[in-house]
């Protein structure tokens, strides 16, 4: 109970933060969570572990539609690049071969698709995750710096419907987990 | 790794038992502990007399380049008919030594092989500063090398634009986005460690850089599923990539005219010999850094004896390659064909061909023994000496090929001056320096892939280890 303790505890709650010692304590409590009906909850572990996010709701990502689009716009983009610079602005007669030589833009149009892909994969991942964020209240909790090593951490938002401080307290303690600290905002 | 499996695809089958690829008794806290400890721990000593030796050689390459700056390519021993000469092997060859990151960290996610993850995170390291290296080289062989950006497609006053049904172009395209995904591949891959350094830095700076370059990652379910996506989804896009690469490279080549250049077993040759390469210099690497960083433990004698078979298997292609051409220089009856592959075994560079199959074709046989696959020792030996052969095999496809073209009268040799080798030896002290810092100031193995694979975790979904 040292979370009672915590000096901010008079500023507005972002919520309560539970702790488990072994994944398997996590995703057992994340499914018994999602199945409560909390809405706002997170999870935070050391490596991607793919029951949590399912047991969590994470179904489907937003990410491959983007990638697809990047893709799509680099190749086009590319293949007009080369389309407008060889055949509109700067032709080049080549011993009279057409200068729509389409097979020789092939390979730029190639590449450009592979960039416009991969840069959508980076920063599509980076703005759906809203990184960078310097500032988040998890990082209030000083014992949440083992979440990059070996502890698992799942916290319920203080605006979650069915948040209620003392209630929620309670079940997150009858779900195994080590400690239970208020998070403040 | 690589927990994402949208698709439905069918659970694997169980699989025979393998030596585990961590030693037994690790945890995700202690593979934690092991690997930032690296970074984190004092400065040993023989890291200073290391990169004091590798900043040195940079210095030969400043002066080096300075002297090309002031002077012009004529300091270079190129000539004609060899217009292209150290520039153009260097950067072959360093292009080639750049594979083996992106193919470890790519293709070898996508084929489900574990054992990479120990690797990746240094060799793609390697690929960016290789990449670095062999991006030099045509640049300085430009003559005037700060009119580089002309090479790119930008609207200019001169109302120019590049030819991009040349090779050359090609290249530009396939280098620059290589070495720009490459490059996010490995950040992406860091963002999770440059978390872990952060929280366990007790350094005020430290954690305030570590804090800047892992962007307020935290870890979270909801980020890691898409982080998940996002990885598998760069190893697809690397992987035909990486792949594409030295095919173009290979272009450069293939496209021209010339007997010896012009053949279609190219892409493939170059392929298998850029892979042969980058993982002789991934062992070159990864020997001594497990001894020095005692990470033995995570590197273990069966990494070794895999990328040891991998060199082999790609050995054997890069010998069938040579075999094709010099079967293809007599099928063709091609009298200018056939003459170049008599020149290349005969001719004034006959030594140099010798010493490439002796190196390439006949040393690296010893790789079938067991013995040798698991020995550190004969393993660094050997890729050393595959280095020097995949160097060779540049010089004799360039060289040979060039000095002796269709008309007799146009003949001539070549050699490197000693601004040539300045600027070889120089790039090798670029590449050395800016590995020495890598493994100073970031993770060598990649922390939370580790944390996937030990005996416990519910991350691998293909763990081999007996949960």
């Amino acid at each position: 109970m040292s979370g009672l303790q915590h000096p901010a505890k008079r500023l507005p709650l972002y919520g309560l933060m539970a702790e488990f010692n072994s994944s398997d304590a996590l995703i057992a409590a994340a499914h018994r969570v999602h199945d409560e009906g909390f809405t706002k909850v997170d999870a935070f572990t050391p490596y991607p572990i793919e029951e949590v996010s399912e047991a969590l709701g994470h179904h489907r990502s937003k990410l491959p539609g983007i990638v697809l689009g990047g893709g799509i716009l680099g190749g086009i983009g590319g293949y007009l690049l080369q389309y407008w610079t060889q055949v509109i602005v700067y032709p080049m007669n080549v011993g009279g071969r057409p200068v729509h030589s389409w097979p020789a833009f092939i390979v730029p149009t190639f590449e450009t698709t592979i960039l416009g892909a991969a840069l959508a994969a980076v920063f599509g991942m980076f703005f759906l995750n809203g990184l960078p964020q310097p500032y988040h209240p998890v990082f209030n909790v000083p014992r949440f710096a083992m979440a990059s090593r070996d502890r698992y951490f799942m916290v319920i938002e203080s605006k979650d419907p069915k948040f209620d401080l003392e209630a929620t307290r309670r079940f997150l303690s009858e779900l195994n987990a080590s400690e239970v600290t208020e998070v403040a905002r | 790794m690589a927990t994402l499996d949208q698709g439905g695809l069918p659970a694997p089958l169980p699989k025979p038992y393998k030596p585990p690829i961590v030693a037994p008794g690790h945890t995700t806290a202690s593979v934690t502990d092991k690997i930032s400890e690296v970074v984190l721990q004092r400065t040993p000593k023989w890291w200073f007399l290391g990169f004091a030796v590798s900043f040195s050689l940079l210095m030969v390459f400043l002066v080096s380049v300075t002297w090309l700056l002031v002077k012009g390519v004529g300091v270079y021993g190129i000539n004609w008919p060899i217009g292209w000469g150290f520039d153009i092997i260097n950067f072959v060859w360093w292009i080639g030594i750049g594979h083996a990151g992106t193919l470890i960290s790519a293709i070898l996610l996508l084929l489900r092989q574990e054992w990479r993850t120990s690797i990746n995170r240094f060799a793609e390291a390697m690929t960016l500063f290789a990449v670095a290296c062999a991006g030099m080289y045509p640049l300085l062989h430009l003559g005037r090398p700060w009119l580089f950006y002309w090479l790119l497609p930008y609207p200019n006053t001169m109302n120019l634009w590049p030819q991009f049904r040349s090779p050359l172009i090609w290249d530009v395209f396939a280098v620059s986005t290589y070495a720009t995904v490459s490059a996010l591949f490995w950040y992406v891959g860091l963002v999770p460690d440059l978390a872990t350094l952060r929280d366990r830095s007790t350094n005020r700076v430290a954690r305030i850089v570590y804090g800047f370059g892992a962007m307020g990652w935290r870890g979270s379910a909801a980020h890691w599923h898409n982080y998940e996506t996002a990885y598998l989804l760069l190893a697809g896009l690397a992987t035909p990539l990486v792949l594409s690469v030295h095919t173009v490279v290979s272009f450069d080549f293939a496209i021209g005219i010339i007997p010896g250049w012009h053949a279609t077993i190219f892409p493939p040759y170059f392929v298998a010999g850029a892979i042969y390469a980058g993982f002789a210099m991934v062992l070159t690497l990864a020997i001594p850094l497990r001894h020095l960083f005692k990470l033995e433990d995570f590197i273990t004698t069966r990494h070794l004896q895999n990328m040891g078979k991998v060199m082999l298997a790609t050995g054997l292609i890069v010998v069938y390659g040579y075999m094709t051409e010099l079967f293809f220089a007599w099928y063709s009856g091609n009298t200018y064909e056939m003459f170049m592959a008599w020149n290349r075994v005969f001719g004034p560079y006959r030594y140099h061909w010798y010493m490439l199959i002796a190196c390439n074709a006949v040393v690296p046989q010893f790789l079938w023994f067991r013995r040798v696959r698991t020995s550190p020792l004969w393993l660094f030996a050997i890729s050393m000496v595959v280095s020097v052969g995949m160097w060779l095999e540049r010089f004799v496809i360039i060289v040979t090929s060039l000095h002796r073209d269709f008309l007799p009268a146009s003949w001539g040799l070549y050699h490197g001056t000693i601004w040539d080798w300045g600027t070889f030896i120089g790039t090798m002290g670029l590449f050395l320096t800016l590995f020495f810092l890598f493994i100073r100031f970031l993770p060598t193995i990649s922390i939370f892939e580790m944390r996937t694979i030990v005996p416990g975790s519910h991350g691998g979904e293909y763990t081999e280890v007996p949960r």
